[in-house]
């Protein structure tokens, strides 16, 4: 039965796929926790140069993906600053890798995860946060304890949200890191490849249907863990 | 353990100045809001960091700005009660009341969460998310948790307020339990002459900002300076002596017997009875013919009349009580005709009526009065 079906793809469709998913796992995993925290700082604290905070974190969802990808390129590419300094100390390279993938992907889809985010801390009652820290309390423990519980159908949705973009970024990870099956091939660039090509049509095809499964999951995940999550954090 | 409280604050057009060492019990700070009592408890809080301030619980520091001293809240060691519970809606209630417990210094001793619990009726409750608790119940629950942060201060910013008539009565008992059981400060902001008549042991009363009386409730209370017309009102202390067939209670008072509805506590018990100035009648000659039933001999001792047509009168009751504290008073607000139709005086006898059904039960509470 899975054999049928996973024989309904081929091998550099399953390649795609798969690599699609890791790309988006990693991006939406490691941004998080600077997402909440670029979040609170914007929802929370006042200080000069807030709004060109703002103004960057939400760059990537303005200018054209060409653009971002293209920044990309010259800040972490092999001859950018931030790559050369990674690949000397670190031995990290991010161009035409899928590990630059998913730092594209992750870029494009921060402003999302940070926008969620913010909504849900904005909602949160500072007075709670004034209890507890007069129960005994310090910053980070209220954080810790009050703070981050009562955002977390925000940090869910955030997070879901930047997963399902990661999933469909194009512009800037084409830029960033090429087309190249097996590394850098998302779906949406296998997609674009296999329309390229004369008898890639029904590839293509498959990939959109892929797609559009993947997005309607998500959605109806973020819908069932938000939930579940309102239920335990606000619950009766 | 005195509470000091030298706080001075000026923002947007107000100014807040206040400077007083009140005595061990509950200190209730009345006034009308925008009186400033939420800025001041703010600052005892550490929630709100005024321009000047010391304040000390006893030995306890918790801010003394000339002295570059500010404990941030978290330090200060405070079981603040608020007026909306404010209980933690992601924590069981269990939870909720082991909040401050967890945070309070090793070798500090909180009550035991089982006393605590029994004490304030919440034990079938513990598995409850707050979401699920009535007024009155979230409102015990928040006693509990601040009483479990071993506090060295207990903060109440009016937490009757955001109840109703029969919440308020299900939870004043457990002030009153709280000022007579506790060895330490407790702050309690109210706007209403009644709870400060049951609760307090000193009542600072606040205008715009500024202390317009302090002292013992009875004294307080009397003084339309302090608290206006519309709060004045008698602070009496009083004796069950039996309760009778015709749903009647027979209590002692310096000045005589007064009968009210049937009150709860038993014979002996000791009682502070509230009766608002405008719920006194004066009469010269001993009464005849009247349905009121309590009738308290006194001496004028004061007559004030301001700007408008009231006018209010203060007797000094007739010692006739064998150990209810002389010279208590009673205050009685009449319009400045009857002063004059009267030919009242300093100095002159009087009789003052109280009908038995205008002391409420929300204006009878347990302990000696002053």
């Amino acid at each position: 039965m899975w054999g049928e079906w996973a024989n309904w793809l081929g091998p550099n469709e399953w390649q795609a796929v798969r690599l699609s998913l890791r790309v988006a796992f990693w991006a939406t995993l490691l941004s998080l926790p600077l997402g909440i925290a670029v979040a609170y700082v914007l929802a929370r604290c006042e200080f000069p140069g807030k709004q060109v905070l703002n103004g960057i974190v939400h760059l990537p969802l303005i200018l054209p993906p060409v653009v971002t990808g293209y920044l990309l390129l010259i800040t972490f590419g092999r001859r950018g600053a931030v790559g050369q300094f990674l690949d000397e100390w670190f031995g990290i390279v991010l161009s035409f890798r899928w590990t630059g993938a998913a730092v594209a992907a992750a870029v494009m889809a921060f402003p999302l995860m940070v926008r969620a985010i913010r909504l849900a801390l904005e909602a949160v009652d500072p007075k709670l946060e004034a209890a507890a820290s007069t129960l005994g309390a310090s910053r980070l423990w209220v954080f810790v304890t009050v703070t981050l519980p009562l955002i977390l159908p925000g940090i869910v949705a955030g997070a879901i949200l930047a997963f399902a973009k990661a999933i469909g970024e194009f512009g800037a990870t084409i830029t960033f890191v090429s087309n190249i099956p097996g590394q850098t091939q998302t779906i949406p660039s296998a997609i674009y490849a296999f329309l390229q090509v004369p008898g890639g049509q029904d590839s293509a095809t498959r990939l959109v249907i892929v797609a559009i499964v993947i997005a309607m999951s998500a959605l109806l995940l973020s819908e069932l863990i938000a939930r579940r999550v309102a239920r335990l954090v606000g619950g009766t | 353990m005195t509470l000091e409280l030298r706080v001075q604050h000026r923002f947007d057009g107000f100014e807040l100045d206040v400077d007083i060492t009140a005595p061990k019990g509950v200190t209730v700070l009345f006034g009308p809001s925008g009186s400033g009592k939420t800025t001041l408890v703010n600052a005892v809080a550490g929630l709100l960091r005024p321009d000047l301030g010391r304040i000390v619980a006893g030995d306890w520091v918790l801010a003394d700005t000339q002295a570059r001293c500010w404990l941030p809240p978290h330090r200060r060691r405070i079981g603040y009660i608020f007026q909306e519970g404010r209980l933690f809606p992601h924590l069981s209630v269990r939870q909720n009341l082991a909040y401050g417990r967890w945070f309070a210094p090793r070798g500090a001793q909180p009550d035991s969460m089982a006393r605590v619990v029994d004490m304030l009726g919440i034990g079938h409750l513990l598995g409850r998310r707050p979401a699920a608790l009535s007024g009155g119940e979230k409102q015990r629950v928040a006693i509990g948790r601040a009483l479990l942060a071993a506090p060295k201060l207990i903060l109440a910013d009016e937490p009757l307020a955001a109840l109703d008539e029969g919440r308020k009565a299900e939870i004043l008992p457990y002030f009153e339990r709280l000022r007579d059981e506790l060895s330490i400060p407790i702050l309690y902001v109210s706007h209403s002459s009644a709870e400060v008549a049951r609760l307090a042991t000193t009542v600072i009363a606040l205008r715009a900002g500024r202390v317009a009386g302090f002292g013992p409730p009875a004294q307080v209370l009397g003084d339309v300076a302090a608290v206006g017309a519309r709060g004045a009102a008698s602070v009496l202390g009083a004796r069950v002596i039996a309760h009778h067939a015709d749903g009647l209670s027979e209590l002692s008072t310096a000045a005589g017997t007064l009968w009210l509805p049937r009150v709860p506590d038993p014979p002996g018990a000791a009682l502070r009875l509230r009766i608002a100035a405008h719920d006194v009648i004066l009469s010269r000659a001993a009464p005849q013919g009247l349905s009121a039933l309590n009738i308290l001999r006194g001496t004028i001792s004061d007559i004030r009349t301001g700007e408008g047509p009231g006018a209010m009168v203060t007797l000094e009751l007739g010692g006739a009580g064998p150990d209810e504290g002389q010279g208590e008073r009673l205050v009685a607000r009449i319009t400045r005709r009857s002063v004059a139709a009267l030919g009242l005086e300093r100095g002159q006898s009087c009789h003052a009526i109280v009908k038995s059904v205008s002391v409420a039960p929300g204006d009878i509470g347990t302990g000696r009065s002053g």
